[in-house]
């Protein structure tokens, strides 16, 4: 394929991650920090970013080291603890980076970084990029896409929950029930995006 | 709890694990990555018995690791372990049953980072001997697989009007109208907040009797 059309691919594969395939919502990935931490707007955007950079960057360092390390070597199966060490030690160094260089941005996302090396999104992002065989270009289009559409859902679902401190809800439904009803809403919405992108 | 296991211990972790402490309805924990296969019975049986092997076994070495773990890297071996476990079922899947494992996808994999299993390394395994620690994960892998079951027996049977794969005489005939949601991403949510509702509204009608 040509360069201009893997880029046109990655566009493609960037929109329907964020959109139509979104990782939260329609592969249920980063569910547990979803519900713990969406009921503030303020952390949800901290997390989001924290979560799309991340996803952006580890998603090429893991394809790097496994078509150029693990594919040569015959070892694919070890890709698993190949992958959380890359996103492990990725993450610190850029803790340590930020903490150095930008201390404003540290108060902000710094809190974050430590839970995302157990985001099953992240390490779901790195093996999907495997399985589908996406190649380089189109990868750096799909781990943004996925980080921004995590970033989007819980952005959506803290404003929604926000709104609903002062509502009388039934006792067994609080907490993560009624996140979880809202959650199914809004998968439902974004099943409304799949007719954009048919086709493809 | 006294290092030898005794009855009532072994008894108290059991009813933690499957009912007061449940890691789904209680501790809302490690959904993610087992929702997702909740679409038909049998994915959901596979991987929670992968669930089952990959807790059990990787909370008992965490315990009989954990006087030789240096502290502050702890949650580094704890994952390194759990990582092994699931190669070990990933290799296995791919090896005896290549279309489940490629129906399950990334799914395997993601255990990892699963926040039920390091949940429990870090809450039980880290700091008790290997019997209980074993039991532990055990029952909690359990509690979690029964409570997935009942979703994907609801998902399968309404949504496509078949159980394990055979159509059942009445959802599949002309009378059932296919509840096609449910086996749609959203139906996992609304499911899952339903049984989560039920469960929770039984353990506080529970309490406020108890009192």
């Amino acid at each position: 394929m040509t360069i201009s059309g893997e880029i046109w691919q990655a566009f493609i594969v960037c929109i329907s991650a964020i959109f139509t395939q979104n990782i939260l919502l329609s592969y249920f990935l980063g569910l547990c920090s979803f519900l713990s931490v969406s009921r503030e707007v303020k952390a949800s955007v901290g997390l989001g970013l924290a979560v799309t950079f991340v996803m952006a960057t580890t998603t090429l360092l893991n394809w790097v080291a496994y078509h150029y390390i693990l594919v040569p070597l015959g070892l694919e199966f070890f890709r698993f603890i190949l992958f959380i060490i890359i996103i492990a030690a990725f993450v610190q160094f850029v803790e340590m980076a930020i903490d150095r260089y930008s201390p404003p941005l540290y108060y902000a996302l710094g809190v974050f970084l430590p839970l995302i090396t157990v985001n099953c999104a992240i390490l779901g992002g790195s093996l999907f990029m495997i399985i589908r065989d996406y190649s380089f270009i189109v990868t750096s289009g799909y781990g943004l896409g996925s980080g921004i559409g995590w970033l989007l859902a819980i952005l959506a679902m803290a404003g929604i929950r926000q709104r609903l401190v002062n509502e009388r809800i039934p006792r067994g439904l609080q907490g993560p029930g009624i996140t979880l009803i809202i959650a199914g809403m809004m998968a439902l919405a974004f099943i409304g995006f799949s007719g954009v992108l048919q086709g493809r | 709890m006294s290092p030898n296991i005794n009855k009532s211990g072994s008894k108290k972790i059991i009813v933690e694990g499957l009912w007061s402490n449940n890691p789904i309805f209680k501790q809302v924990l490690g959904i993610c990555s087992t929702l997702a296969v909740t679409n038909l019975v049998l994915n959901t049986i596979v991987m929670c018995a992968a669930l089952v092997f990959t807790l059990a076994l990787s909370s008992a070495t965490v315990s009989i690791l954990r006087k030789l773990t240096p502290r502050n890297i702890r949650m580094m071996v704890e994952t390194l372990i759990i990582a092994f476990y699931v190669i070990i079922v990933d290799v296995i899947l791919k090896a005896y049953w290549p279309e489940m494992s490629s129906n399950l996808g990334p799914y395997v994999g993601l255990i990892i980072t699963n926040c039920i299993v390091m949940g429990r390394c870090e809450a039980y395994g880290i700091s008790q001997p290997p019997i209980p620690a074993f039991l532990d994960g055990f029952v909690n892998a359990l509690g979690y697989s029964y409570i997935l079951l009942i979703i994907a027996v609801f998902r399968e049977l309404m949504g496509m009007g078949t159980l394990l794969g055979y159509p059942m005489p009445y959802f599949s005939g002309p009378n059932w109208d296919k509840w096609i949601i449910l086996a749609m991403p959203p139906g996992a949510f609304f499911m899952l907040a339903v049984v989560t509702w039920i469960f929770r509204s039984i353990q506080f009608s529970r309490e406020e009797k108890g009192k």
